[in-house]
């Protein structure tokens, strides 16, 4: 990286805040940004996003400040671009990097910035209807009444003219136990030409109604962000918080949270593969998949205490750690799982039908899941290796020497084999991590590292960032001097992912876009907020 | 196609038997008509997912509602019983007013999990309406955080009077 630091430091008016082996900092003014930027892209490997944050720093003398993480591959090293003093508006980024798109629109309907240059005027994640300057996360905001003033006011979509096109609106409300979502297609005859997809009707505010949180409580509200990516969304949360006050924690705690998040993977990819059955009707496919994934939901309830893994990790440790009767009861549990897996996929694998609907399907092209980001096994699928777990060192990650699976088609079907391979490594993970606690003697473990909030970095941006089963999710977190949460944003998987959905559709046909949606299996709970 | 037979056999059953042996504590509140069979219609209203995913899980085979004469429904108009999730999320609350709206008479709204029934953690957002009974007429309240599938199937048997 020292050839990024040397043009960083020749840059006129850039400071290097910290530069570390791993991470670096750097403030810039808003109207360099653009410049520098295209800079970092040009660096190969090319950098990924992690995650773009507009904070209201004006009770610090900052003004709006932005906040844009970049990783580098291959050199584990993320850099964070700040750009203070902000008034009213910053040059658009998402021209040079598409991947910022979504999150301008939402500062600029947020914070009531405005990103000059920006191609889409549209609103994001406040739709029409909300009173005139309602811009709930500058800091002088204080809660009202303007939800009761939300009337409702037509979405606006883009028109398209010619013979024989036509729309067909869908949802929010869908047939089936689903998150609600509008998806516009527009179609010629069977082929789709173009979706736009109307999400952030689950929109609630959390992260302003964290703000001010004790640590505590904010992670009460971060593990419901998403209800499948619970605990990966906590465990982001809760290595911002010890990377904020300087906790190492020990390796039991590191050892079983590696075992947790690959309890997440492999139930969320085993309901993921059964639900991409359920896409295409295929009732046989799906009732293993959701067999599968209720035993595992099951162990996991019985283990640690939540169908769902929330509330086991907290700041500074583990709620609980299991013996080594538990581990390796847990083992035994999850090698017969593992072996019924192996029974029921090639049901799924060696069906003509649904190999038919799948091969060829919902194709994501790897250089548009390069422009927008896209992360999880939907880049995977499309040939791009940035699994999390092998680019940056944490947890024991280093130790399973993980290596990205990818598939190089794009479509529906490689984004399943991705999910199966992936499912598989997981249990192999499963296998020599219990193993190791299984033998392991008796830990001594008592409670969490307490979290000591004299020692906590006031003001501080950071971040935490793990592999979910859905791609990278990213946690930015600034506390205040009292230890309080002043500032959250939660960057999650299905966040950065949901953009590349419509590209793929294109040139399908509508009865696809179940098996295409299921394909990506994104949340709209974590995307909305 | 063999592996596939052998397997069933040697798996047998996985439908858990047992859940339908408990008795309503209370009267069924719903005519004698809808207690054989009841039709639910989801709507999920900004929950975090948690919900929605155990109001799945009950289709798996180890639940199978509908052995019980439950099933859910892709259109409000052929349901009686609406399950919400979420604390009602400002930017749902039209088309949660549709949804129900949508329903024939006689009909009934569920409030599934801690957020639909008071706000649960989301009490206090701005986006949030602290709970399905400022949005729609509640009947019945399921809690949890999110409740668990047995949860669920007890509290509908329940008002079935099962």
């Amino acid at each position: 990286m020292l050839s990024l630091r040397e043009y960083l430091q020749s840059y006129q008016g850039i400071e290097i805040i910290i530069w570390e082996n791993k991470e670096g900092i750097v403030e810039l003014s808003s109207s360099d940004l653009p410049e520098v930027l295209s800079y970092c892209l040009e660096i190969k490997p090319r950098p990924i996003w992690l995650t773009h944050v507009v904070n209201d720093e004006r009770q610090l003398g900052r003004g709006f400040c932005l906040y844009l993480v970049l990783h580098f591959p291959g050199k584990d090293f993320s850099l964070t671009l700040v750009a203070k003093g902000i008034k009213e508006e910053f040059p658009t980024l998402a021209l040079i990097f598409p991947a910022l798109n979504w999150s301008e629109r939402e500062a600029q309907d947020l914070f009531g910035l405005h990103a000059v240059g920006h191609p889409d005027p549209r609103s994001l994640v406040l739709h029409p209807g909300w009173p005139q300057g309602f811009h709930p996360l500058r800091k002088d905001y204080k809660a009202g009444d303007e939800r009761k003033a939300f009337d409702r006011a037509p979405l606006v979509f883009p028109e398209m003219h010619g013979d024989g096109i036509f729309q067909v609106p869908v949802g929010p409300i869908h047939a089936g136990i689903i998150e609600p979502g509008h998806f516009r297609f527009y179609a010629i005859g069977e082929p789709v030409l173009h979706l736009e997809a109307q999400l952030f009707y689950t929109h609630k505010g959390i992260e302003k109604l964290v703000e001010g949180r004790s640590i505590e409580d904010g992670l009460r509200i971060i593990e419901r962000v998403c209800g499948v990516c619970a605990l990966s969304h906590g465990l982001a949360y809760c290595e911002a918080v010890e990377k904020l006050a300087n906790v190492e924690v020990s390796r039991p705690v590191l050892l079983w949270r590696t075992i947790l998040a690959e309890l997440e993977r492999a139930y969320n990819h085993i309901g993921d593969i059964g639900n991409m059955c359920a896409g295409v009707g295929f009732a046989l496919g799906n009732a293993n998949g959701s067999q599968s994934k209720e035993k595992l939901q099951r162990l996991n309830l019985e283990f640690f205490g939540h169908r769902f893994l929330r509330g086991v990790v907290v700041p500074g440790g583990m709620k609980l750690i299991p013996g080594s009767k538990d581990s390796q009861a847990m083992l035994n549990r999850l090698i017969k799982l593992s072996d019924d897996f192996e029974a029921w996929i090639p049901l799924l694998l060696e069906h003509d039908g649904f190999r038919q609907r799948a091969v060829t399907t919902g194709v994501l092209k790897p250089e548009n899941a390069i422009d927008l980001g896209v992360t999880g096994p939907a880049a995977r699928a499309s040939g791009i290796a940035n699994d999390w777990r092998e680019l940056h060192a944490y947890l024991l990650y280093p130790e399973l020497k993980v290596t990205s699976i990818i598939e190089q088609d794009g479509d529906a079907w490689s984004r399943l084999m991705v999910r199966v391979k992936e499912t598989r490594e997981s249990f192999r993970f499963l296998n020599t991590l219990l193993r190791e606690a299984m033998q392991g003697p008796e830990f001594n473990y008592d409670k969490p590292v307490s979290i000591a909030l004299g020692k906590v970095r006031p003001f501080s941006p950071t971040w935490g960032c793990v592999e979910s089963p859905r791609g990278t999710d990213v946690i930015w977190l600034m506390l205040d001097e009292q230890g309080k949460i002043y500032r959250c944003r939660v960057r999650s998987a299905s966040y950065a992912n949901w953009p590349a959905v419509p590209l793929t559709l294109p040139g399908n046909i509508v009865p696809d876009f179940p098996l295409i949606n299921k394909s990506f299996e994104l949340c709209y709970s974590c995307c909305d907020r | 196609m063999l592996n596939l037979l052998l397997r069933k056999l040697h798996m047998g059953r996985l439908t858990e038997q047992g859940i339908n042996s408990q008795i309503a504590q209370i009267p069924s509140a719903l005519p004698a008509s809808f207690r054989q069979s009841l039709q639910i219609r989801h709507l999920a209203c900004g929950s975090c997912n948690a919900c929605d995913w155990e109001m799945t899980a009950l289709g798996n085979s180890l639940y199978d509602h509908q052995h019980f004469g439950i099933d859910f429904v892709a259109s409000p108009r052929h349901a009686d019983l609406l399950m919400c999730t979420g604390p009602g999320a400002t930017q749902l609350v039209n088309a949660a007013h549709e949804t129900y709206e949508a329903m024939a008479n006689p009909k009934w709204v569920m409030a599934v999990g801690d957020c639909a029934i008071n706000g649960g953690v989301f009490k206090g957002a701005y986006a949030s309406s602290g709970g399905m009974d400022r949005v729609l007429p509640v009947d019945f309240k399921v809690p949890g955080c999110p409740p668990s599938p047995d949860d669920l199937i007890k509290a509908l048997l329940g008002i079935m009077g099962k």
